[in-house]
């Protein structure tokens, strides 16, 4: 709060010196972390996968023996395959359930080779905490709920949730979250469809 | 001295407090005071960046011009707050699957900004950490408060979730209030958390003035 009145270049040698310093630390900061951060995804990564594929029904590492698909859009689908004495006993990919209240959620699903949802459970979302999230399977189990069901279980038409004429119940105070998850699972099963020669054969 | 870091506590815990006297903060007070729970931990990860950020202002504070210390101010926030997002990534990776969601939201608040501006930017190291620190537990407290306030009558619930946050060991302090069927939805809306904001702040006006105490206005800018 000086009187004299400084030169712009004092000004933007300081500020520039800051963003310079501040700019350093947090270059580090991301060079140390960088590592551990994508061992920690690679974990949950694991984690989830354990979630949806029972660990009797396989004797690989699923995450090795995975095949890249490309869906309708274009992007590539990883899937995880689970094998017992080489064949084929399960089938995890992930699929992004689009119109979340907070964006994409994201979804893994687990099918058996004849298209039976062995479990969902979801990875990511951005959810409003203490409404959408509850189809977090650590606040409620509303997610295993699918477990089970498939494309004919019940019938298309009623993969939707009860308010939209289906047969899935939405929680109080939130019917876009539930909505998107089930719209999700439903295109999850329908790429199991029009894909599951594609990932039963591949090696 | 003493009986100045016993007023910086004071004001930042009670008498001059973030969101129920200066109204700061708002922002994340509306977001995340669903549940108690919520409220806590998106206070308790701000009051660690603020005292960070207060440290840092009060030592730099001789070297930044006036004309550029906002841009300064908020640098060093958001350093702050990408530096506490990466490492608890890394290394506290429980903590931040449920703190994580808070984080990035503390850049969003006024609150840190004012206190760099109104406290660190003039006065010594030591006050201004414990400034920026009890400014935090006071935003904690009443973040905890007001989220508490609408997780009871909203759901009926209070700290659902605590274990996740704090530890299994905290399994105790989830309850239940309310019967199951219990809700008013509004107030887990984010209606609900102007409304309890509001009462909040009439309640802390009515007990100071049964206490015979002033009434504080705009305290943004009294040390």
């Amino acid at each position: 709060m000086s009187a004299t009145i400084r030169p712009t270049w004092v000004h933007a040698t300081i500020l520039g010196t800051f963003c310079a310093g501040f700019g350093v630390m947090l270059a580090a900061t991301d060079i140390a972390t960088k590592e551990p951060i994508k061992d920690r995804a690679l974990e949950d990564k694991m984690n989830s996968l354990a979630q949806v594929i029972p660990k009797t029904i396989h004797d690989n590492n699923p995450v090795i023996d995975a095949v890249t698909l490309k869906n309708e859009e274009g992007k590539d689908v990883v899937v995880y395959r689970a094998m017992k004495a080489g064949s084929v006993t399960g089938l995890a990919y992930e699929m992004d359930a689009s119109g979340g209240y907070g964006g994409p959620i994201k979804l893994m699903l687990g099918i058996t080779p004849d298209g039976k949802l062995l479990g969902v459970s979801v990875i990511a979302h951005k959810e409003t905490p203490g409404l959408g999230d509850k189809i977090d399977p650590a606040k409620t189990d509303w997610i295993s709920r699918f477990t089970g069901l498939s494309l004919g279980n019940p019938p298309v038409d009623k993969w939707k949730v009860k308010k939209d004429g289906g047969q899935f119940d939405q929680f109080s105070g939130a019917t876009i979250t539930p909505r998107a998850v089930v719209g999700g699972i439903r295109h999850g099963l329908e790429f199991f469809a029009a894909n599951s020669s594609a990932m039963m054969e591949k090696k | 001295m003493s009986a100045k870091y016993g007023q910086i506590i004071k004001d930042g815990l009670w008498e001059n407090n973030g969101v129920l006297c200066m109204l700061l903060g708002m922002c994340p007070t509306m977001a995340m005071t669903g549940t108690a729970t919520n409220g806590f931990g998106m206070g308790l990860a701000t009051a660690v960046v603020m005292a960070a950020s207060n440290l840092m202002v009060a030592m730099f504070r001789n070297w930044v011009t006036h004309e550029v210390r906002i841009p300064v101010y908020i640098l060093i926030v958001a350093a702050n707050v990408t530096f506490v997002d990466l490492v608890m990534n890394a290394w506290m990776h429980e903590l931040y699957k449920v703190l994580g969601l808070f984080i990035p939201l503390i850049v969003s608040n006024c609150l840190p900004l004012a206190r760099l501006e109104a406290f660190a930017a003039k006065e010594p190291v030591l006050p201004s950490f414990l400034d920026g620190l009890f400014m935090g537990i006071g935003f904690t407290l009443a973040l905890t408060a007001i989220g508490a306030v609408r997780e009871i009558i909203g759901q009926g619930t209070l700290f659902a979730d605590a274990a996740l946050l704090l530890g299994p060991s905290f399994h105790f302090l989830e309850s239940r209030v309310m019967p199951a069927d219990w809700g008013i939805l509004v107030l887990i809306l984010p209606p609900g958390g102007f409304l309890i904001a509001g009462l909040m702040v009439v309640a802390k006006r009515l007990i100071d003035l049964a206490s015979g105490k002033e009434i504080k206005m705009a305290g943004a800018h009294s040390v």
